[in-house]
């Protein structure tokens, strides 16, 4: 099989996040891979060990500097890397950046599956598996904590809020994967050695044969969260009982049960 | 402004945030309720108790289980005849996917988890958090119709009028079928997070109960998640007495304590509940990011310095183990439960 897992690269969840002068600033905090997008890595390697011949490919739509998320995933065991990186690509929104990614996927050919994160740290809006299947035509298996391929078709075990739901298509299909799909793995010594002399390849939108998707969704106004405003009141008592007791009668006279 | 709101439903199962949807979308003008499914006559009907002025109901067999493709398509079909400026959507895991292909099929997108809109002219604009909810953004949508997917609790959810009446219209449903499903395991997943009006969490504090002797036979790590077992018990105990749902830190869940449904501070677990009670839980940054919605934060951990106290509302410094049944305790006597 012909495994393609998209990424993103993100500011690291540690990242105090702020607004400034109307852009984003996330201070001297490291740009990582997008930790959803690990579970992505490791279930596209997860089904290359499981099918003889397969391999993983890592793609990803970014700045130059993006390729070292690219090489994290090469550190975990992604056969290739490729970089879709261009100056009209600066603003994107995700029926953009799914336009992009099925024109590499396209471009790449013979693909069996594609592997997504549920979502990103950043935007969050856990849309662009979803628009990459519709513009491609393919099938969407969304949320999966498993995956299994059997001659041509592939079954997940989708995570919905009532349970599970078995889901089964022909491949190739997009798939977006859940933490279930188990932890990801670390980058092994040697994964680390290939990935820092991995020569990555960019392709600009040229290669793919596409203009600059223009975004529909554009931002006005970047907010800080407001300030909570409290005073603490700290509940103190000769005994758990009479703690609880007054922390019991706070509650019901402040109306929020 | 003319919307159409999309109910969410399972087996029937309204998501409480469709009707907080199709309140929202009654304060801005007309509002059609969209219901897919087959044999979704109650749900139609509830539609119009919560204030729909009708409802387009695409009820067939080829539409019994959610399905991403057959959805968009029968959804894109009916905005294209119906030419809404707005179709609102409460924020789940089957309408991120239904918004985000019927917006390829209509050359739009999708702004989801909405905490917050206001209409500009013939648009809304629509406050979302972004960054773990650490910012939030103001964005609209430059193509109509512009589809919206709203947090829930974020918005007021209508009070119903029962034995109201209102045209219930059929559409057609689109049925070509790229995926089939095999079956559910449904399971019992309690009351959610993104509804719940109390949320009781546990974080890593959960498993230090010094006090508890764990069955012979098990490794560390085997101990320590029984010992969190037996705290979260505890948690589960106070969440059910005062109807609410569990909770979890990242670092709980991360360890194995409890399944990662319950993780509060993570990306798409940012909750919004009146009361949240942090217990064993020191607050770490995107904790902190994913409670901000919380309209009161109490916070019970040994530690007084634990960052979560500078969020808190109430506080007590104390041994969880000791404090959450006692109030478990005082509730039920209070509550007369």
């Amino acid at each position: 099989m012909k495994i393609i897992a998209c990424i993103k690269q993100v500011p690291d969840s540690e990242a105090k996040v702020k607004a400034e002068g109307g852009t984003i600033s996330w201070g001297d905090a490291p740009l990582v891979i997008n930790p959803f997008d690990e579970y992505a890595v490791e279930g596209a390697l997860q089904q290359r060990e499981a099918q003889s011949g397969s391999t993983v490919t890592a793609l990803c739509i970014g700045p130059e500097s993006a390729k070292e998320a690219l090489k994290h995933a090469l550190a975990m065991g992604a056969d290739d890397a490729i970089l879709v990186s261009d100056p009209g690509l600066n603003e994107l929104d995700t029926v953009g950046a799914a336009r992009v990614l099925a024109a590499a996927i396209n471009k790449i050919g013979g693909v069996d599956m594609v592997v997504f994160g549920r979502q990103t740290l950043d935007s969050g809006s856990g849309l662009t598996a979803a628009q990459t299947a519709r513009v491609l035509g393919w099938p969407l298996l969304g949320l999966a904590g498993q995956i299994k391929v059997d001659a041509g078709s592939v079954t997940v075990e989708r995570v919905i809020e009532e349970g599970r739901q078995s889901v089964k298509s022909k491949l190739p299909a997009i798939i977006s994967v859940v933490q279930s799909i188990g932890e990801p793995r670390y980058p092994s010594f040697m994964g680390i050695r290939k990935a820092s002399k991995a020569n990555i390849p960019v392709l600009a939108l040229g290669d793919l044969g596409i203009g600059a998707p223009a975004p529909l969704i554009t931002r006005s106004e970047l907010l800080n969260p407001p300030a909570r405003e409290t005073t603490i009141e700290i509940i103190s008592g000769a005994s758990p009982a009479e703690i609880a007791d007054k922390l019991a009668d706070k509650l019901i006279a402040e109306k929020v049960l | 402004m003319k919307a159409l709101v999309y109910i969410d439903h399972f087996k029937g199962e309204v998501q409480p945030a469709s009707w907080e949807a199709l309140g929202l979308a009654k304060s801005f003008g007309s509002a059609s309720a969209v219901v897919f499914g087959s044999g979704v006559d109650a749900v139609a009907q509830a539609a119009l108790e919560y204030g729909a002025d009708e409802v387009l109901a695409a009820d067939d067999p080829a539409l019994l289980d959610f399905r991403a493709e057959t959805y968009a398509a029968t959804l894109a079909t009916l905005a294209s005849a119906h030419s809404p400026d707005l179709i609102l959507f409460p924020t789940t895991t089957r309408t991120r996917e239904l918004a985000a292909m019927s917006a390829v099929d209509l050359n739009s997108n999708v702004i989801t988890d909405a905490t917050g809109m206001e209409v500009s002219g013939d648009k809304v604009v629509a406050t979302r958090p972004i960054y773990e909810a650490k910012l939030f953004e103001k964005v609209t949508c430059s193509s109509t119709p512009q589809f919206v997917t709203i947090r829930g609790r974020a918005f007021p959810k209508p009070e119903p009028q029962p034995g109201k009446s209102g045209t219930i219209t059929k559409v057609e449903a689109m049925t070509d079928a790229i995926t089939t499903v095999e079956g559910y395991s449904v399971a019992d997943v309690g009351v959610s997070l993104n509804d719940a009006g109390v949320i009781v969490s546990g974080g890593r504090g959960v498993s230090n109960n010094p006090s508890l002797q764990p069955p012979a036979g098990l490794d560390d790590k085997q101990a320590e998640i029984w010992r969190a077992q037996q705290g979260f018990t505890l948690i589960t105990e106070l969440a059910n007495t005062l109807g609410g749902a569990v909770g979890a830190s990242r670092a709980a869940v991360d360890a194995g304590y409890i399944p990662y449904a319950n993780q509060v501070g993570q990306t798409g677990k940012v909750v919004a509940p009146d009361l949240y009670i942090a217990c064993g839980i020191s607050g770490a940054i995107q904790h902190l990011a994913g409670i901000r919605s919380a309209k009161m934060v109490v916070a019970i951990n040994k530690d007084a310095d634990a960052p979560i106290f500078k969020v808190a509302r109430y506080g007590v410094v104390g041994d969880l183990f000791q404090i959450v049944p006692a109030l478990t305790e005082a509730f039920r006597k209070k509550l007369g439960k």
